[in-house]
């Protein structure tokens, strides 16, 4: 096993509370300005805790220093290519950093009365309109968390729109290229899910619904490009059928880059599509959110919208809570206005101009990169993509190396690995989503890291399955952690593995 | 691919010992290599009574889960709870300590719909 | 013209041979699949695009004005030191996505690990996961999760349960399947009415659900309903919405509870106008694997080294699809990460006087209120940062003018409790300091 020689600034970091000493503190409070009171005095002791038991004392030298190491073990946009589909890491621009952290917004209490938050309330109803606008529907709600808090909201939508018309509907139609979050939202939402098989170019065709679509269907849920980065090219004709015998089409947004400002969504017969802030409009991934996953609707749905709902009346901004149709609220507040606030400005920034050339080089660079590859990945649906393309590891399975043997080659050659065996359609799939914020330079380096992988897979198919080698962790043992879950550290753990959860 | 004589089979890959009024069920060799590393068996109730083709547990790996199908009609009698702590055996052992149910069969005709050795071994030709 | 091609570096030179290698003639032609006449000729309708520094302008220009603030009820201004946004703002963790490749997300993944441990230690419970979106939603997941583990229709809710808490709660659950029922609270402490509540528990009961503090900002007893909840095979769930309280109060873990659930903004997370914040949940070992949300374990790397991974997977939809926990993908990681800060920097001494910091500006707020006869105090059982003041004077009169002097002096109670007509919630934390509270009591003492 050839060991790690460590270069320079991979430093190693336990725990904090490893580092933790009795005694440090890090920390610096308002002064005491007003009696300090013995808690005993007005609270019942069995109410009062005790010590708060394995909390670490640090100084912050010590938590700037942890923290700064941690960061130095990640990748992130801002450090290379990330090639993850359906994930669109394009990179984040600073500005919106900025904004978000002027401090009337940041600082700004979600019960300040409507009159002095006029700011806020702008920002969030001007953002709902130039986001129906980009989708081509009516109405635009914040209020969901994530794209997945916006695929549940849409589907309470539709349900309580079925239910208003009297009608009690059992089930969803989900492609098999779907992402898991369509089928587990349609569950939560009480539905039952029937997949529809993609064909030959990957599409979803009008027979494969025809065959399918009946009174008890209350939806079809598509992604549109799809996660094979395909054009639905026959969501006109489905939207048609679906609606003809009174369902709904719910389009899954996330990769909505492909798209802007060359078709609208809702022209294409979708009745309520969810966006992923953190995807198309550039917000940050923060490591796994926060995300926003705004929902538009076409006029049918509009009664049935969380609420509030923000509306401008007179010039004035307000919240509007009388909406007896409402399906009720899918979070507390009004949404991730944190996050709304630098998607508004990145759209403010791009103009329309900016958002449709975006969408342009997405899938130029995602055809650049289908192109440059196919000779040396294998292409299961050999035609033009979008915004993102498909390969497999079919050429190399003769010389025994996987999909996942060459993402953590990449590793090695400092790269963030595509997304990996997912759609589930192909077997071995590696889905790549370049963006259009990578140029050509990115993107020829890439190349070139990739078909030499694609040589080292038939001449020294070693190399991948050893890798990654130069980083900080190798490849981890994830059975042990699924069998034996050791989920946090305890007080009374000393060793490493001590104190697992039985 | 081990796939002894001596047991009857399902299309879903669950293997059955009959014993009497009794059956134990397990998965066979074939499913526990696509499965790969068994992390976790989720194991039936005592005492519960499922019908042909009901899934009363399954079986994950890291990436994937597996239900287990019932191959006939009955109640459950015994769980494997070594399975617990090692539910490597069924890696190690599919046919014998990886064992993962006894039931109590209703109606033994049902038995006669299950397939022989040969019948899955074929069933597996065809499938690959 | 040109602001956004520094986001797009292409140059009209590349342009052309990417085209060529492709075989592509023009932009148009990678657009063939979308059928022609859905194809936009023109323009989206949008604004015409600003600078970098015209864009600042604008923001600035309807920034919202501030105020000293008495508000809370679920969201609360706390000092946030400023080695948090120094430190999240590092963007290898910011720019960074889910942490599924664990040999280039060890930063991610270790931080994650190290909030999962001070959660549990914060909520006394046994397992964390990574987070969820809010504490609204953290409650619905956590009934959902109940229904998962106990298969029956009834959830008993007490009133004194964050009222936006509670309608998430509505619309999350299947009234086919789900029934609520609201326990009230006592007229007189503003506890909920346990007697009243362990009438209504039966071999029906899902869930129960508490919150403590509550929304009142009364601190709930909890004890006893653990026992009355298990003896008839339920879960009980406690939620709260401001979790510094937990630096002095005992925590729900230690009074049975089976799930733990909550708002963590309290954690140095920016109020950033309702969100994004950061949703708690926990639970018991026991019932992990019916836990919702991302969780990350520790284990070894093939040389032996420790490191840390996404594990228990197949318990999420990317693996478990329509049978998954929860439906949840992207959840609140940088906020996680910024609790996770938060917490390593204040430790075990910090968090503690940060608590009775907050209990005892709060009991100084209330004794000077009570002085000067603007009104009574609604609710007398013990209370920890927030507390319910029934005004003589009509609230929003007493507010407006309260506004006028620069001063956000509570919320009022009656868009959410009818039967609440003239009270107000009044939230203090260490960030009002004693002149604030002395100036608010002063304008007060006047308004009448």
């Amino acid at each position: 096993m050839e060991k790690i020689i460590p270069k320079g600034l991979i430093q190693d970091e336990p725990l904090i509370f490893e580092i933790s000493k009795k005694g440090r503190k890090g920390y610096s409070l308002p002064r005491w300005d007003v009696e300090k009171i013995d808690p005993l005095g007005i609270i019942p002791k069995n109410l009062l805790r005790g010590e708060l038991e394995g909390f670490p004392e640090l100084s912050e030298v010590d938590v700037v220093r942890h923290f700064t190491r941690l960061s130095q073990w990640n990748y992130g946009v801002e450090t290379g290519l990330y090639p993850l589909g359906s994930c669109t890491m394009k990179y984040n621009p600073q500005l919106n950093e900025e904004i978000a952290k002027i401090k009337g917004f940041m600082d700004l209490h979600p019960y300040t009365p409507e009159e002095l938050c006029q700011g806020a309330l702008e920002i969030m109803y001007e953002l709902q309109n130039l986001l129906a606008e980009i989708v081509g529907m009516d109405k635009v709600t914040l209020q969901p968390a994530a794209g997945a808090h916006g695929e549940l909201t849409g589907m309470l939508m539709i349900k309580a729109a079925l239910k208003a018309r009297g009608e009690n509907r059992h089930k969803v139609l989900v492609p098999d290229t779907a992402h898991g979050t369509n089928c587990s939202t349609s569950t939560i939402a009480s539905f039952q899910i029937v997949e529809i098989k993609s064909n030959e170019r990957g599409v979803i065709s009008p027979e494969a619904i025809s065959r399918l679509m009946d009174t008890d269907v209350s939806a079809v849920m598509i992604t549109n490009p799809n996660t094979l980065g395909f054009f639905e090219e026959h969501l006109p004709k489905i939207a048609e059928i679906v609606h003809q015998k009174g369902g709904f089409v719910y389009c899954d947004g996330a990769n909505l880059n492909a798209l802007m400002g060359k078709v609208k969504l809702g022209s294409l017969g979708v009745d309520v599509v969810h966006i992923n802030l953190h995807k198309t409009f550039s917000t940050p991934h923060g490591g796994g959110g926060p995300g926003s996953g705004p929902v538009a609707v076409k006029k049918e749905l509009v009664p049935f919208l969380p609420v509030p709902v923000i509306e401008k009346v007179d010039g004035n901004y307000r919240l509007n809570y009388d909406r007896p149709f409402s399906i009720g609220k899918v979070k507390a507040f009004y949404g991730n206005f944190g996050v709304a606030l630098k998607a508004y400005a990145y759209i403010l920034s791009m103009g329309a101009e900016g958002l449709k050339t975006a969408a342009e080089m997405a899938v130029l660079n995602a055809n650049y990169l289908l192109h440059k590859l196919k000779p040396y990945y294998y292409l299961p649906y050999d035609r033009p993509c979008m915004h993102e393309c498909v390969f497999s590891d079919r050429f190399q399975e003769k010389y025994n190396i996987t999909t996942l043997d060459i993402a953590k080659r990449l590793i090695d050659y400092g790269y963030h690995p595509p997304t990996i065996y997912f759609p589930l359609v192909v077997r071995g799939a590696i889905m790549i989503e370049p963006t259009e914020t990578e140029s050509k330079d990115n993107l020829d380096r890439f190349i070139e890291v990739m078909i030499q992988i694609a040589k080292e897979a038939q001449e020294q198919p070693e190399l991948l399955r050893r890798a990654p080698q130069k980083v900080k962790v190798r490849r981890l043992d994830e059975v042990l952690a699924a069998r034996r879950p050791k989920l946090r550290w305890k007080p009374k753990d000393k060793d490493h593995m001590e104190g697992e959860i039985k | 691919m081990k796939i002894p004589n001596d047991l009857l089979y399902t299309e879903t890959h669950e293997w059955v010992r009959v014993e009497d009024n009794q059956i134990t069920i397990g998965i066979t060799d074939y499913a526990q290599s696509q499965l790969k590393d068994v992390v976790y068996v989720e194991l039936p109730e005592i005492g519960s009574i499922y019908k042909k083709g009901d899934p009363i547990g399954s079986v994950e790996s890291v990436k994937t889960v597996s239900d287990i199908f019932s191959p006939v009609s009955g109640r459950v009698r015994e769980t494997n709870i070594a399975l617990k702590d090692q539910p490597d055996l069924i890696n190690k052992d599919p046919y014998g300590k990886g064992w993962i149910v006894r039931m109590e069969v209703s109606d033994k005709k049902e038995l006669l719909g299950l397939l022989s050795a040969k019948a899955y071994e074929d069933f597996l030709s065809k499938e690959n | 013209m040109g602001n956004f091609h520094r986001y797009i570096p292409h140059t009209e030179d590349e342009r052309k041979e990417m085209l060529q290698s492709i075989g592509a003639s023009c932009i148009e032609d990678l657009f063939e699949s979308i059928p022609r006449e859905f194809r936009l000729l023109t323009l989206l309708n949008l604004p015409e695009p600003l600078s970098e520094s015209e864009l600042l302008n604008y923001f600035k220009n309807i920034e919202p004005p501030t105020f000293i603030s008495f508000l809370g009820g679920g969201a609360y201004r706390h000092f946030i030191p400023s080695i948090v946004p120094k430190l999240v703002s590092r963007s290898e963790f910011y720019t960074a996505y889910t942490p599924y490749q664990a040999e280039i997300s060890q930063g991610t993944l270790q931080a994650i690990f190290e909030y999962q441990s001070l959660i549990c230690q914060l909520t006394g419970m046994e397992v964390s996961n990574a987070s969820m979106y809010d504490g609204a939603t953290s409650l619905a997941e956590a009934v959902l999760m109940a229904n998962r583990i106990t298969k029956r229709p009834k959830i008993i809710i007490s009133k004194a349960i964050h009222p936006e808490y509670r309608k998430v709660l509505e619309t999350y659950i299947d009234p086919e399947v789900q029934k609520i029922i609201t326990i009230p609270y006592k007229e007189e402490t503003g506890e909920t009415d346990k007697d009243i509540l362990f009438d209504n528990i039966d071999e029906d009961l899902n869930a129960v659900i508490i919150q403590s503090p509550n929304f009142f900002g009364v601190i709930e007893d909890l004890t006893e309903v653990a026992e009355r909840v298990h003896e008839k095979g339920g879960i009980f769930i406690v939620c709260f919405s401001e979790a510094i309280a937990y630096g002095i109060l005992a925590p729900p873990g230690m009074f049975g509870a089976d799930i733990v659930s909550g708002e963590g903004q309290s954690l140095g997370i920016p109020l950033s106008y309702g969100g994004p914040h950061l949703g708690i949940f926990t639970t018991r070992e026991k019932f992990v694997r019916n836990m919702p949300g991302r969780l990350v374990g520790e284990t070894f790397d093939i040389e032996g080294r420790r490191g840390f991974v996404l594990t228990l997977a197949t318990r999420e939809q990317h693996i478990r699809r329509e049978r998954a926990t929860s439906n949840i993908c992207t959840n609140e990681g940088l906020c996680a990460l910024m609790a996770t800060i938060f917490l390593s920097s204040l430790g075990k001494e910090g968090l503690k006087e940060l608590a009775l910091m907050n209990l005892s500006k709060t009991e100084y707020t209330k004794k000077r209120i009570l002085e000067i006869n603007v009104g009574k105090l609604r609710f007398l059982a013990p209370t920890f940062n927030e507390f319910v003041i029934e005004l003589k004077d009509n609230p929003e009169e007493v507010l407006m003018k309260l506004r006028e002097k620069g001063i956000l002096g509570g919320l009022i109670l009656k868009p959410y409790f009818p039967e609440l007509d003239r009270h107000i919630l009044i939230t203090v934390t260490e960030m009002n300091s004693k002149e604030e509270i002395d100036r608010f009591v002063e304008v007060l003492t006047k308004i009448l």
